[in-house]
């Protein structure tokens, strides 16, 4: 037998199908509606017109010139400076570029800047800079990192995950992980640090 | 022979950091290429260098210099790691910085071959007591003792029998100035203090609040950025292009045609340069480009194999290495058996996708960038630019992941020209897409293995593989030359125990580039010879592991086998259960592994863990060792079961991670990794990991279901 374009690895869609259901409702209702409104303004903005835009992101606010299709992911690291947000894919599929819309873990890759505007952002440089993020610590402890690149994306995930889900089952942990990339193979130590997190949130709970 | 390197001059130069007159001056390890001395261009302010590596200011702030990258692997821990045992600081006190490309002064900084620790470790242990001996010798002649009666401790030198004490920084204007021993004692490794230690790695903190800087994050005043639409056949040249609507887009600046060098040829594209990436990329959206792919093959996956396979039937090869007579051996064999495996071509795709910050200024070039090998990029620069070596600088940034990749030079090479053509500093970044079609990928390889048995044990073993030789692509190469890493991954002593083999390779010569993945050959040739080695212990009748030990004589190996088949629990596990192991050689270290895998409820095959056992022999940091394993066990897991690049037409057909899929947190199993503690010579940590793992996992397949999987990638959705 030969190798073929056919004979590649048949997954359905990118996800397998016991998660799809969790992961549709958890992480893609957000995205859907903001491809939607992507396709609005795509359509209803003319092409090739720049426009001024207020970012709010980490609580500081940033006035911007740019295309309105623009991702938000190059509004945060070239116009606004904040290179803690990473390209990875462009198309959604890897996860690098994670930012808090609203609360929500959102693809800053995949949501036009005109579409962000005006709503509270946070990336990475907004958990904290000092490190005493509980999901920072937990990812020092457990030295998480090896090339880095991807960790900013899987932190703001873990951290969205966390708010929403205190205790995470593996299961838990998999299902909202799942749309990360590592290509060092972090995994373990990714779902270690997260179970960690939980544990010094939980801590720093009971001690309030 | 040491004492002629020895060579010392002091430079006087302004500290900015302390505002005192300082002397520069250093001098050069055993084994740097230069004998002279020369100063250095980073050491502004960072105090007074005692040698390349250290450097102490007047206040005792240290400073280590990285001189390989950083791509995740930990160099930037395991250098200072080594340094700071000897030369008796505290790791949390120093500062660390990457070194710029200067062979001259530090030898290779290629970050390849897992090569850091084992190629350095004896230098900088030795340049590092030899600062050391210097700093104590400086205080004893201040206080007018003995020498003998000064130790160093935690960045002091401390005087015994009075109790006092001088810090390393009201020492090392003295240290300098003197010449430095020719002998010094070095630790025994049972008083280290740093070394051995899971000492965690300082460049963490950067990593989890985003002020790491990688690549794409440099920023230059005036700095435009630029993506580039590249033949996407290797070898094929740009005949024309229309710019037009390129040229409509707001903040497209300049639109040029670019070469870049790529083994002993050039690629072809056209540059959009911007204000911004995104407007480069919307520019590049609506360029026209017209391309000459005259005058060489166009292949698909299904020609290239069939060629591979074709050779392997009709043909003998190169032969590399051999003993005894194979033919007449497996004549007077008990059992014979032959069996092919087939290996995919892929895409490194490192999470940084390649990109590079250039800054042409005429009589000199800077570099910015996600670089494995900052003096080979000097090196190739320096003729292609017509600058000298020393006018191009090429700053490391962190590496989002090498692999091989970045270790290559034609990204470095193309930011340059483009940055000269628009004469401004320039950012060139590959699109995801780019930078999984372009290449240059793991060759795709075909092994035919042949062997015999005799009394249950090996009398004869071939092994013939088929693909491309990536040695054959430079500029000059011999192509009738043998690949000289036919037997990576084999253990060495089968050598011994097998009385009679051949090994000999067929190149295959096509226009595709290839180059170096993560543990290169071995990551290939591991799958071939341990599964062919499970299914010799099959025919023989014997346990998997048994078979091995037999053959493997040597006291480290049986060390190895008997580790592994206890931390795995493989003598209580049930006949059939799902138990595949597999251990090779690679990079001077040995690694093991056992898989186990069982049938979900659905009748589908899952991994449930993977047990490893790494003798790397010396070393630095059992977290980073156990890190790495972990990494290379899931990037090999994808090799295996999630990814391959294809050809149609002469073009990669996987462009992004919707086709070129990744192993996700859901493909991985639970991982135990085990180091072997010993005082064999240092072996790599960064890719001695991944070769185990494909066939450890088929050989455990066929333990659970009786199929045995010859080709990968395999789905395990569908064995
Ligand atoms: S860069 Fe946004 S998901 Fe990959
Ligand atoms: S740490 Fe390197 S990609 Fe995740």
């Amino acid at each position: 037998m030969l190798f073929g374009p056919s004979v590649g690895h048949k997954k359905p869609l990118i996800f397998k199908i016991p998660h799809l259901a969790e992961f549709l409702v958890f992480v893609y209702a957000l995205w859907i509606s903001t491809y939607a409104m992507f396709f609005v303004t795509f359509f209803l903005q003319p092409n090739l017109i720049m426009a001024s835009y207020t970012l709010k992101i980490n609580s500081k606010t940033y006035t911007v010139e740019a295309d309105p299709k623009m991702p938000l992911l190059w509004a945060i690291r070239d116009l606004a400076g904040l290179t803690g947000t990473k390209y990875g894919c462009g198309i959604a599929q890897c996860g690098a570029c994670t930012v808090h819309m609203g609360g929500q873990p959102v693809r800053s890759c995949s949501i036009p800047v005109s579409v962000a505007a005006g709503k509270d952002l946070t990336t990475i440089e907004g958990l904290s800079a000092d490190n005493t993020h509980p999901v920072q610590q937990a990812w020092i402890k457990e030295q998480v990192p090896q090339c880095g690149y991807c960790q900013s994306g899987q932190i703001m995930a873990a951290t969205a995950l966390l708010k929403k889900t205190p205790n995470p089952t593996d299961k838990d942990i998999d299902t909202a992980m799942q749309g990360h990339i590592c290509r060092c193979g972090t995994y373990p130590r990714i779902r270690k640090a997260i179970k960690t997190a939980s544990q010094i949130m939980n801590q720093k709970a009971s001690a309030k | 022979m040491e004492t002629k390197n020895l060579t010392r001059r002091n430079f006087i130069k302004l500290s900015s950091l302390t505002g005192a007159a300082l002397t520069i001056g250093f001098y050069f390890p055993t084994g740097a290429k230069a004998a002279e001395v020369m100063k250095s261009e980073t050491a502004d302010n960072l105090g007074i260098d005692l040698n390349a590596w250290i450097s102490i200011d007047t206040n005792g702030k240290v400073t280590i210099t990285n001189h390989r990258a950083e791509m995740g692997q930990g160099s930037f821990q395991s250098v200072p790691q080594i340094i700071a045992e000897e030369l008796e600081v505290d790791l949390n006190d120093v500062r660390i910085v990457f070194a710029q490309g200067n062979n001259a002064k530090y030898g290779s900084q290629i970050t390849g071959g897992s090569s850091t620790v084992r190629g350095t470790y004896k230098k900088l242990l030795h340049l590092s007591a030899t600062a050391r001996e210097m700093l104590i010798e400086a205080a004893a002649k201040k206080w007018n003792v003995p020498a003998s009666e000064c130790y160093a401790e935690n960045g002091h030198v401390i005087h015994k029998p009075s109790g006092k004490k001088f810090n390393y920084g009201e020492l090392v204007a003295d240290a300098s100035k003197l010449t430095p021993p020719t002998s010094v004692p070095l630790k025994d490794p049972k008083d280290y203090k740093v070394l051995r230690k899971p000492i965690p790695r300082q460049d963490t903190p950067l990593k989890v609040n985003g002020t790491a800087t990688f690549g794409m994050d440099k920023k230059l005043p005036g700095m435009l950025y630029a993506v580039v639409e590249r033949n996407p056949r290797f070898q094929g040249k740009l005949k024309g292009f229309d710019d037009t609507e390129t040229k409509k887009v707001p903040g497209v600046k300049h639109v040029i045609p670019v070469k870049m060098s790529v083994f002993n040829t050039f690629r072809e594209g056209v540059a959009v340069v911007a204000d911004s990436i995104w407007s480069a990329m919307q520019g590049r959206k609506v360029l026209k480009v017209e391309w000459d792919d005259s005058g060489f093959e166009h292949f698909s996956t299904e020609q290239l194999y069939a060629r591979m396979n074709d050779d392997l039937k009709t043909k003998d090869g190169l032969s590399f290495r051999t003993k005894g007579n194979f033919a007449a051996a497996l004549e007077k064999a008990d059992k014979k058996l032959e069996a092919t495996y087939e290996t995919p071509y892929e895409s490194h795709s490192c999470m940084e996708p390649v990109n590079c910050t250039a800054h042409y200024q005429g009589d000199k070039l800077e570099i910015w960038g996600p670089i494995q090998g900052p003096d080979w990029v000097q090196d190739l620069l320096s003729p292609l630019m017509d600058l000298p070596k020393e006018k191009i600088i090429v700053n490391m940034t962190f590496l989002g992941g090498g692999f091989g990749r970045k270790a290559f030079m034609d990204y470095p090479h193309e930011a340059a020209v483009i940055s000269k053509a628009v004469n401004a500093p320039v950012q060139v970044v590959w699109t995801r897409e780019d930078d999984t079609t372009q290449g240059p990928f793991r060759p795709g390889m075909v092994y035919q293995c042949s062997g015999g048995l005799k009394d249950g044990r090996i009398s004869a073993y071939k092994a013939k593989l088929a693909g491309q030789n990536m040695d054959h692509q430079w500029p000059g190469a011999q192509k009738d030359s043998y690949n000289g890493s036919t037997t990576e991954g084999f253990l060495e002593p089968y050598f011994e125990s097998i009385p009679h083999y051949s090994f000999s390779d067929l190149p295959l010569d096509v226009p595709i580039p290839v180059m170096w993945w993560r543990s290169v050959y071995a990551s290939t040739n591991g799958f071939a010879f341990e599964s062919f080695m499970d299914e010799l212990a099959v025919q023989a009748g014997k346990d998997p592991l048994d078979f091995r030990r037999q053959h493997l004589g040597e006291e480290r190996y049986q060390t190895l086998i008997n580790r592994l088949e206890e931390v795995s629990g493989w003598k209580n596990r049930k006949k059939n259960e799902g138990y595949g192991v597999s251990i090779t050689e690679c990079f001077s270290s040995i690694v093991g592994e056992v898989v186990k895998v069982s049938k979900k409820a659905d009748g589908k095959v899952k991994v449930d863990k993977v047990w490893a056992v790494m003798d790397c022999g010396w070393y630095v940091n059992p977290d980073i060792i156990r890190a790495q394993v972990e990494g290379s066990i899931v990037m090999a897991i994808g090799a295996a079961t999630v990814h391959a690049t294809h050809f149609n037409d002469g073009k990669a057909v996987e462009q992004n991670f919707n086709t070129y899929k990744m192993p996700r947190i859901t493909d991985t199993p639970e991982i135990e990794v085990h180091v072997v503690d010993n005082e064999e010579k240092a072996g790599g940590v960064g890719e001695p990991g991944l070769p185990p793992l494909s066939a450890a996992l088929t050989n455990a397949i066929f333990d659970l279901t009786g199929k045995r999987i010859r080709k990968l990638p395999f789905n395990l959705e569908e064995v």
